[in-house]
């Protein structure tokens, strides 16, 4: 799976943007979105999932049920 | 320069002629104003005592560390840095609300090349903006890349503003050479603790080294890196002012100790402020109840503190888009729409001209206030009174009651007049609405004090201070405040001695916690 972060709660601070390692957060119509093919839940380069741990709003990035588990291509 | 001190705390007897002592004043162009105690009597007062003369040329014509450069140079923040690396109990970043005035908060955030434009923009249009900030609305240096490109841009297109920055210091250590090579002026570092017991019930984590770290754990890391970046800073010579945010019941005892640590490792100036917890804000601190401190209680914390260090007491808790004279704010003016729109003409020259003008109205007002402190030679007296004045600046009482959007409070002895703080108040008028409930919030704010002084006064608050007990004097219109001041209280004074009233002590007061209603 991926994470997602809820439009409604996003500050826009752009904190996440610079701590995901697979450049998969960017700006768009005011607020931060993740790409879901991108998202790797930070697995293979940190203990904790660095968007979530850098957000300022609580339960705002948060995991996208509807998205399959990332599986690194070998 | 030991010299200037002694005049500015009224050693009248040893009063030099006039024209050098002019030139003194005109040369620390400090506060000036102390009490009789001889203290320093805040940022820029008699602290050249420990200061270099290449300090006082520093910071005598700013804002934020000058408590008399205030009432004449403005300041700008850009918000260009809207990352946070940690949470503070005090701050909620989801709030944003355009008619709040507290840090951490702004309307719009700026890219550096906006940030630039605006800043000289408003340099055009404010020839007395001398200082550029960046303060957020997040941490300057947990956005390392906009914060030093917008430095470099500015100080090539107004090589004459003077850059400054406000960090909470989880990143400082690793950014000051870089600050250093920008020319940087001076750094605030806002420092609320220095054990981690107490720091654990103010920040609930930081994010460090790719994790988020609570607890007592996660405030070991801050104070060290905040000491370490205190201290990395000073050796380079960068002026480095601390705040910190009195919580009562937390951390107000504790910041004695926080002071004795700063003054150590050579923090210039300490600004000790209240805080801010309405619940309507939404931070931790509003939600739980916690409350800010009583005027009384900032004040005794902050005359604790002041023999060990300069004190600053006009700190605003501006916004960190905020332009103006601190206690006014003109952002609204310039927005990124309409400075896009504006016809910018940055002009050093006529800048430099209008500062001169400035430079001309402060040396006429050191020589009043010298004339108007040698009006109490003589005088003996124990009493010490509090008095509000309504000002727009400059100096002077130049402020009518009902338009005053704050107070500025200043302590009067025989020994002078000793600025010690501001009481920020909504509009009392404001075209018949709200009238009558925000006159009782105004006599709150100023409860302390003997008498306010106002440009212009209706008849109806009149009678009401007068029946609150707060006189209300506006003989002194567009006169200098200190010079006023001490006429005032000279015929206070004799007033008691020939026993017409007498002298009793005034209540508290209330710092104002709600949201700044911008008229």
């Amino acid at each position: 799976m991926a994470y997602k972060i809820v439009k409604s709660q996003c500050t826009a601070c752009a904190a996440c943007e610079p701590e995901c390692p697979n450049n998969a957060i960017r700006e768009k119509d005011g607020t931060f979105i993740i790409k879901p093919e991108k998202c790797t839940e930070c697995i293979g380069y940190f203990d904790d999932p660095q968007c979530v741990a850098v957000c300022p709003v609580e339960n705002t990035c948060i995991i996208d049920a509807g998205c399959p588990r990332y599986q690194a291509t070998a | 320069m030991r010299k200037a001190i002694d005049v500015s705390i009224g050693v009248v007897q040893e009063m030099k002629p006039l024209d050098k002592v002019m030139q003194k004043m005109a040369e620390h162009k400090g506060c000036g104003m102390s009490a009789g105690s001889g203290k320093a009597s805040c940022g820029s007062a008699a602290g050249q005592g420990d200061l270099a003369p290449e300090v006082w040329e520093k910071v005598k014509n700013h804002p934020c560390y000058s408590e008399e450069a205030h009432h004449h140079y403005a300041r700008m923040h850009v918000a260009v840095a809207p990352s946070c690396n940690m949470q503070c109990n005090y701050c909620n970043r989801k709030y944003d609300c355009a008619n709040e005035s507290r840090p951490g908060v702004v309307s719009e955030k700026l890219t550096p090349q906006q940030a630039t434009r605006k800043v000289l923009a408003v340099a055009s249009a404010i020839p007395q903006m001398t200082v550029l900030g960046i303060a957020g609305p997040g941490d300057p240096l947990a956005n390392p890349e906009k914060t030093f490109k917008t430095f470099e841009l500015i100080s090539k297109a107004a090589p004459d503003i003077k850059l400054c920055l406000s960090t909470n210091g989880l990143a400082l250590p690793d950014h000051v050479d870089t600050i250093k090579n920008l020319n940087v002026d001076h750094v605030t570092i806002t420092i609320n603790m220095i054990d981690p017991e107490v720091g654990a019930e103010i920040y609930p984590w930081i994010f460090y080294k790719h994790r988020r770290i609570k607890g007592r754990e996660a405030a070991k890391i801050l104070t060290e890196r905040q000491l370490q970046g205190l201290d990395m800073l000073t050796e380079r010579g960068i002026l480095c002012k601390v705040n910190s945010v009195m919580i009562p019941g937390i951390n107000d005892r504790h910041l004695v100790d926080v002071n004795k640590a700063v003054k150590s490792r050579g923090a210039f100036l300490h600004n000790i402020m209240p805080l801010i917890s309405s619940p309507e804000h939404g931070t931790v601190f509003g939600l739980t109840g916690q409350r800010g401190p009583s005027a009384q209680e900032l004040k005794d914390l902050q005359d604790s503190c002041e023999g060990q260090m300069n004190m600053m007491r006009h700190c605003r808790q501006c916004r960190a888009d905020a332009v103006g004279l601190l206690g006014e704010d003109r952002s609204a003016e310039f927005t990124t729409e309409k400075i896009m729109a504006m016809d910018v003409n940055y002009d050093a020259d006529t800048r430099k001209a209008y500062q001169q003008m400035v430079e001309q109205e402060r040396r006429s007002k050191v020589a009043a206030r010298q004339d108007g402190l040698s009006q109490l030679a003589g005088e003996t007296s124990d009493i010490r009174v509090l008095v509000a004045v309504a000002t727009q600046g400059s100096g002077r009482i130049n402020e009518h009651f009902g338009h005053a959007r704050e107070f500025q409070v200043y302590e009067l002895s025989t020994g002078g007049a000793k600025f010690v703080g501001h009481r920020r108040v909504d509009l009392y008028c404001r075209g018949g609405y709200g009238e009558e409930d925000s006159l009782p919030t105004v006599i709150r704010a100023i409860n302390d004090c003997h008498a306010v002084f106002v440009a212009k006064i209706g008849g109806c608050p009149r009678g009401e201070l007068i029946q609150a007990g707060i006189e209300p004097v506006d003989r002194y219109a567009h006169e200098f405040i200190e010079q006023s001041a001490f006429a005032w209280f000279k015929g206070y004074l004799d007033r008691v001695k020939r026993a017409e009233i007498r002298h009793a002590a005034r209540g508290d007061a209330d710092i104002r916690q709600g949201a700044y209603v911008v008229a």
